[in-house]
């Protein structure tokens, strides 16, 4: 599983679900799509609309912390992100998003490297990328390694989603 | 070598004789609770297993409060889903809107025992911690997955103890405490980890008091934040005729970390716009106006945080807007019956039903472009209740929120003349 993609540098710690989906519309029914509009609106209104298939998000520590709401997982990856490199990730956001196979990966080190070098990327051309298989995240001239993934985790994430692996698991 | 409190309740629902720091378990819940989100869940549930009947529907506990009575037609559709959901699958124990806040129904209806798993597709379920058991929050897929087969994986996690010594001074109450130690330990300083609250000032709490603490234990990033059971939790849990084991940590339990802190010299706290570690003294903050004052929710919305509210607002009219909305009907019935709702009616109160309403945005009690609010609730992200250009949420205790209701800017409640 390997992916490269235009780094979204999201700089703040501690950037809480009300603020990725807010709370206003947790309530609404809505397909994931229209999730997606609503991505990070009250934290960057240009997201949603500006966000492309394959982007990266870059973030500091504690992504995601705050509600349970699934919506903060689903709207990103409908926004097209296809996975966040955090400094940390709150414990409901990770659980989120591995039930949901969005690919999260922590790196400090990673991500303060991409906060260094944020010019590099204003343009909008240049990308990192992030290998599953070698456990490395390669921005510009360097690379970062991080340690697998939990096998718990895997097995979900492998499956599809925990829809899906929880199917499989009451076929057997 | 001896085994905490978490350690204790995992082992017990995956069925081990023990567990480790770090092992991957599959827990069993007593309850799984879920809320308006329920409708979303069923049909995640139907994607999983189709029409087949959920693992046990007498340990599935549904409670309607975050729209709660439906503002519009998409809310009132959303109910009628659930309500059909929960007459197709025989669900025992569903609360329809206006008995009350899940997490406060929860206890109240002799769900929660102590030494178990209460799983709940809110941040919020770590409350229960309050009486002894394990609260873990869970998202919604993941509640979907235990309606289908009873249980989910679990990483044992660490555990954190903390110590609360010394002894309140009169006017401090639980959620000064419990605002002190987010802002000591940090929103990300108990990440994954499982709490355990000990200590003379927490051995002397209330259930209430309880629960208020480990509410918030979701706001330092907890998994779980416990007070392990005691003769408090015992005389509470009397007249529900519950066969429960008091499971208990052991003497030589190992914590991974430990905190310590005396509270005797403790003044009313609040928690500073746009994050819940942003605290410092009431003392410290600038003249600060507001225009609405949050007094409820599932943080500070029970019996005991009505009567400190009412205390100081009686005789009283406020100069800022006033929402009270209690934990539940039978929070609502008692205040009624001591005469605090009058009080609060008097003051120019908006007594609302047992409900979330403001907390979260999602209905009732928004805020302006520009406003400020000060709230007993346990979030004040940027935008929470509702608009996103509102100027500022300070979290604070019932008393000095009512104190600040009353003079228009927020104050200790041992200021207000």
């Amino acid at each position: 599983m390997k992916f490269a993609g235009k780094p979204w540098i999201f700089e703040d710690d501690d950037i809480n679900t009300d603020v990725i989906f807010p709370g206003k519309h947790t309530y609404t029914p809505l397909t994931p799509e229209q999730m997606a509009e609503h991505a990070m609106e009250d934290y960057d209104p240009s997201f949603a609309k500006t966000a492309r298939k394959g982007d990266i998000i870059v973030t500091g520590k504690n992504f995601g912390c705050g509600s349970s709401r699934e919506q903060a997982v689903i709207c990103l990856k409908y926004a097209g992100i296809d996975c966040i490199v955090a400094g940390s990730f709150a414990r409901l956001f990770f659980r989120n998003s591995i039930n949901s196979a969005l690919p999260v990966v922590e790196s400090q080190e990673a991500v303060d490297y991409v906060f260094e070098n944020r010019e590099k990327f204003a343009s909008g051309e240049e990308k990192i990328s992030v290998d599953f298989d070698s456990g490395t995240i390669t921005i510009l001239d360097r690379t970062f390694p991080f340690p697998p993934m939990d096998e718990q985790a895997l097995e979900i994430f492998s499956a599809g989603g925990l829809v899906e692996y929880t199917r499989k698991k009451l076929e057997n | 070598m001896g085994h905490n409190l978490i350690q204790k309740i995992l082992a017990k629902a995956s069925g081990k004789e023990e567990v480790i720091t770090g092992e991957i378990i599959f827990a069993s819940p007593h309850r799984i609770l879920t809320h308006d989100n329920s409708a979303a869940i069923s049909k995640t549930y139907a994607k999983i297993v189709g029409n087949r009947q959920v693992w046990d529907p007498d340990r599935i506990f549904i409670a309607l409060d975050h729209e709660v009575p439906p503002p519009h037609e998409k809310a009132a559709t959303n109910h009628q889903v659930i309500r059909d959901f929960v007459k197709k699958r025989g669900i025992k124990h569903f609360y329809d809107g206006g008995t009350g806040i899940c997490h406060q129904v929860l206890p109240e209806e002799g769900h929660v025992k102590p030494g178990t798993v209460i799983f709940g597709s809110d941040s919020h379920t770590t409350t229960h911690g309050s009486l002894g058991a394990a609260g873990i929050p869970i998202g919604r897929t993941e509640a979907a997955s235990v309606w289908a087969i009873g249980k989910t994986w679990l990483k044992v996690p660490e555990s954190m103890k903390i110590t609360v010594n010394g002894s309140l001074r009169e006017g401090i109450t639980a959620k000064d405490v419990i605002l002190a130690i987010i802002g000591k330990i940090s929103a990300s300083g108990a990440s994954y980890m499982a709490v355990e609250y000990h200590g003379p000032v927490i051995d002397h709490m209330t259930i209430g008091g309880r629960m208020t603490i480990c509410n918030m234990a979701a706001e330092m990033g907890a998994k779980a934040g416990m007070v392990p059971a005691d003769n408090v939790t015992e005389e509470w849990l009397k007249s529900f005729n519950m066969e429960y084991e008091k499971v208990l940590p052991d003497s030589d339990a190992v914590y991974e970390h430990e905190v310590v802190l005396d509270v005797s010299d403790l003044e009313p706290q609040v928690a500073r716009p746009h994050k819940v570690d942003n605290v410092v003294p009431v003392s410290q903050l600038p003249e600060t106006q507001i225009d609405v004052a949050l007094l409820g929710t599932c943080t500070n919305g029970r019996l005991e945080d009505l009567r400190e509210a009412a205390s100081v607002l009686k005789g009283h009219v406020t100069k800022s807007r006033l929402l009270v909305y209690p934990a539940s009907r039978k929070v609502m019935q008692a205040a009624s019956k001591e005469g605090l709702l009058d009080i609060f009616l008097e003051a120019g109160g908006q007594v609302a039903v047992p409900a979330c309403g403001p907390c979260l945005g999602a209905y009732g009690g928004c805020l302006a472009p520009g406003e400020t609010a000060v709230s007993t609730a346990n979030r004040n992200f940027k935008g929470r209740m509702g608009c996103k250009t509102d100027t500022g949420i300070y979290l604070a205790s019932p008393a000095t929120v009512a104190a600040s209701a009353v003079t228009g800017k927020i104050i200790k409640a041992e200021d207000l003349n």
